[in-house]
């Protein structure tokens, strides 16, 4: 039992609290929000030449063979200065389900240019009626004699205008009726018949619905062998969620630290907010829940390798837990500064944007509740 | 990083558990299932200090050569763990946890060679006399008056909200020794006879239907000066050292899930018309359980701290806030789990030792009176209120 960070972890964390902070200014966070891309591609080369990009990558492959504690690291540092380069589409979920699910041959054809930074990825797998129900998947794939043809739609595709290559997820329509396995296809980006609806994102990036229709894929655009994917997709997803989480808690820190240092200084009826007990208490609570987020971040990341219900429970947890705990941190920052936290004028706004687009992805808090009480049959784990 | 145990440290738990199965009785289990206030009654709470303290457990986090195991953080946490699962008593905690401590870091070496084997053995039973009717929140203003007679104090006074003093026979207790400027430093730390004349106890029940907390008087009452721990006027100190063990930066998380796990098996039993199905209950307990794996997380990180000799900082009060709230919390989610037989009053104490048998399945009977109960762990040991205000001084600066 051991939670300190090795010397290799300390190191990580900070260089990226380094960077982060001399790179990702307010004025950086303006200047980019107005680019195509919604992140800056030089910013990306940077965190190929830190080695981030090819961190929880197989050695094999050419990665470093991190996990999720050091992917959590990074998130973390990411949340505090608002991140927008695409390292969850890409990284984080993109190279996951490429090492879960992929062939040989396409791990070796990937995996290595995703560590050397010159391919995007994005996940298009959420549909409308879906919600955020994995198995909920209505886009098909029928087999032609050259390879594959999709139809269907995707929503909240992330980052899905960068990518090179868009994962995307379809039942295998074998003619027979029945609702198919559940497979992952590689659509490369501008295939005809793939039309994507680019938007900004809430709280810094960019995402987009795509239509898919009679789109024509080789056959090896097949990811894998054609066994179901669901409980890689279970897998990979859960663990974006401990990413996410570890972000969410990079963000609450910093409104905790600005709305604490905001409330020492702004003074009303001759005093600071802050010798106010109402202020007081609140932000105790704000504290609180900060540090609450920090372990549910951390628990998600050390069981992200456990077996699957252990795994899906302590995801789900973190990310009801945080999301709620995120909600209210967020609104109080908001609330403590007043008029001007309303305002786009301090960057509280942007910070509250991101958290409340992290309490969305994957499912908010009041869903991963309900999926935490069905998972594994009973309520309570011995 | 990593959250598994090493084999020492599991051949640990394996001792552990073969000590639980070899001492605790189904008695002892039973009665501490149906025990709704904080503490075991001390013929079950001490039965069970006796086992520990021939087993040579008897102090876990005593120094060694007061009795204590010697245990690393780690082991600590393993007995704690193991002991609510398995549902051992809940000994009384004001003497080894509380006055104890105390006693070693600040008493004379007639004193701890006198008190400290009595706690350890269970022959001593404590209760803590801090609070006042007039001093709640605010300990500092305590009003019971200690005046030198000779080798004596002469006490008057009273003190109220004193856990278990019509079991003890004996008190710590915070007494003004001195008028002074600051309230903090007039005020002493004695040991105190329970049995010494002009002492006198009145119950007082509380809203669950359980007499664990009485009002103590004091006319008169001579203790002799040697009783006191430390030097006159610097009991402040030593009572809030104490304070931080009351608080609790121990581990609480495994007596939590402990009791939801009850409340869970309530849920998924016929007893309660399987509560769980309704879905609202299920995710509330979802709710509860997350809180706890929250509290749990927390517990080891400090734990890990503590074993790489790093200070865990000042997160005491915060556990505390949260333990109490959490608590609570699972309490009320038994009330809603038991439904209709939530109306069911038992005035009769022990609950284990009833003459007749109940009106509703006995296992469902202390679920109310915990619930009721339990409003005080928001209150004692420093309130929420209290808590958040310390939270804002220590933790935030503030």
């Amino acid at each position: 039992m051991d939670l300190t960070l090795s010397d290799e972890q300390r190191l990580l964390r900070e260089s990226a609290d380094r960077f982060v902070s001399e790179t990702y200014t307010a004025g950086h966070r303006r200047k980019i929000a107005s680019e195509p891309l919604g992140f800056s591609a030089d910013i990306w080369k940077e965190f190929a030449d830190l080695g981030w990009l090819a961190l929880p990558i197989a050695e094999a492959h050419g990665g470093l063979g991190g996990g999720a504690i050091e992917i959590g690291i990074l998130m973390e540092a990411f949340g505090r200065g608002l991140v927008s380069e695409p390292y969850l589409s890409t990284v984080v979920i993109g190279a996951s389900l490429i090492s879960e699910c992929g062939t040989e041959a396409q791990k070796q054809a990937l995996l290595p240019k995703i560590a050397d930074g010159s391919l995007y990825l994005a996940f298009a797998h959420s549909e409308r009626q879906a919600r955020f129900d994995l198995a909920d998947v209505t886009t098909t794939a029928k087999k032609t004699p050259d390879g594959w043809r999709l139809d269907g739609h995707k929503t909240a595709v992330l980052d899905g205008n960068a990518a090179g290559q868009i994962i995307v997820s379809a039942r295998v329509d074998d003619g027979s009726g029945k609702p198919g396995k559940l497979c992952l296809f590689l659509a490369p980006q501008g295939a005809r018949g793939l039309a994507l609806r680019d938007f900004p994102r809430l709280g810094g990036g960019r995402a987009c619905n795509l239509e898919l229709r009679d789109v024509l894929l080789p056959a090896d655009a097949l990811l894998g062998d054609g066994s179901d994917a669901l409980p890689a997709i279970e897998a990979v997803v859960d663990r974006a969620m401990a990413a996410l989480g570890a972000e969410a808690v990079g963000i609450m820190q910093t409104l905790l630290d600005q709305t604490l240092e905001y409330t020492k200084i702004r003074k009303q009826f001759g005093r600071p907010l802050s010798a106010n007990q109402v202020i007081r208490h609140r932000l105790a609570d704000m504290a609180m829940q900060c540090d609450e987020a920090r372990s549910m971040a951390l628990r998600a990341a050390l069981m992200a390798d456990a077996e699957p219900v252990a795994r899906s429970r302590a995801a789900s947890g973190a990310k009801a837990k945080i999301g709620k705990c995120a909600r209210f941190v967020a609104e109080q920052s908001v609330q403590l500064h007043g008029a001007m936290g309303v305002t786009e004028e301090l960057d509280i706004g942007a910070y509250f944007k991101r958290l409340l687009a992290f309490d969305t992805l994957f499912g908010g808090s009041a869903y991963h509740y309900r999926r935490h009480a069905t998972l594994g049959g009973r309520a309570v784990q011995a | 990083m990593d959250l598994a145990f090493n084999a020492e440290e599991r051949a640990f738990e394996k001792e552990v558990r073969d000590f639980i199965a070899e001492n605790l009785t189904p008695e002892m289990k039973r009665a501490t299932a149906l025990t709704p206030s904080v503490f075991s009654d001390p013929d079950i709470g001490m039965a069970w200090q006796r086992a520990l303290h021939k087993k040579g457990w008897g102090a876990p986090g005593w120094p060694v050569d007061h009795g204590g195991p010697d245990w690393t953080p780690a082991q600590r946490w393993i007995f704690e763990t193991e002991c609510a699962r398995a549902g051992v008593p809940n000994v009384n905690v004001m003497g080894v946890k509380m006055v104890g401590p105390v006693i070693i870091g600040f008493g004379s070496p007639e004193q701890k060679n006198f008190y400290l084997p009595r706690i350890v053995s269970g022959e001593d039973y404590w209760c803590q006399g801090y609070s006042e009717p007039g001093s709640g929140s605010d300990l500092s203003s305590l009003k019971t008056r200690a005046v030198r007679d000779g080798d004596d104090y002469i006490i008057n006074g009273t003190k109220i909200w004193t856990t278990h003093a019509h079991h003890a026979n004996r008190m710590f207790a915070l007494v003004r020794t001195n008028e002074t400027e600051r309230q903090q430093d007039g005020i002493s730390f004695l040991l105190i006879d329970m049995k010494s004349p002009g002492i006198t106890t009145r119950p007082i029940l509380t809203i669950g239907g359980d007499h664990e907390v009485n009002q103590v008087f004091f006319d008169d009452v001579r203790v002799p000066v040697t009783n006191r721990v430390g030097e006159e006027g610097k009991g402040w100190t030593y009572g809030k050292y104490l304070l931080e063990f009351e608080r609790g930066a121990g581990i609480a998380s495994a007596k939590l899930r402990d009791a939801l796990k009850t409340i869970s098996d309530l849920a998924e039993s016929d007893a309660t018309g399987r509560a769980i199905d309704d879905p609202d209950i299920a995710v509330r307990m979802s709710e509860v359980e997350v809180d706890i794996d929250t509290l749990e997380m927390t517990e080891l990180r400090v734990l890990s701290a503590l074993q790489t000799g790093q200070n865990p900082g000042a997160v005491s009060s915060l556990l505390k806030l949260r333990v109490s709230e959490i608590r609570q919390a699972v309490t009320r989610l038994g009330v809603d789990v038991i439904g209709n037989d939530g109306l069911y009053v038992e005035p009769v104490r022990p609950l284990y030792r009833l003459n007749e048998a109940p009106a509703i399945p006995e296992e469902l009977l202390p679920v109310v009176p915990e619930y009721l109960n339990g409003r005080a762990y928001t209150i004692f040991g420093g309130s929420s209120e209290i808590q958040r205000e310390i939270v804002a001084k220590m933790v935030l600066g503030l």
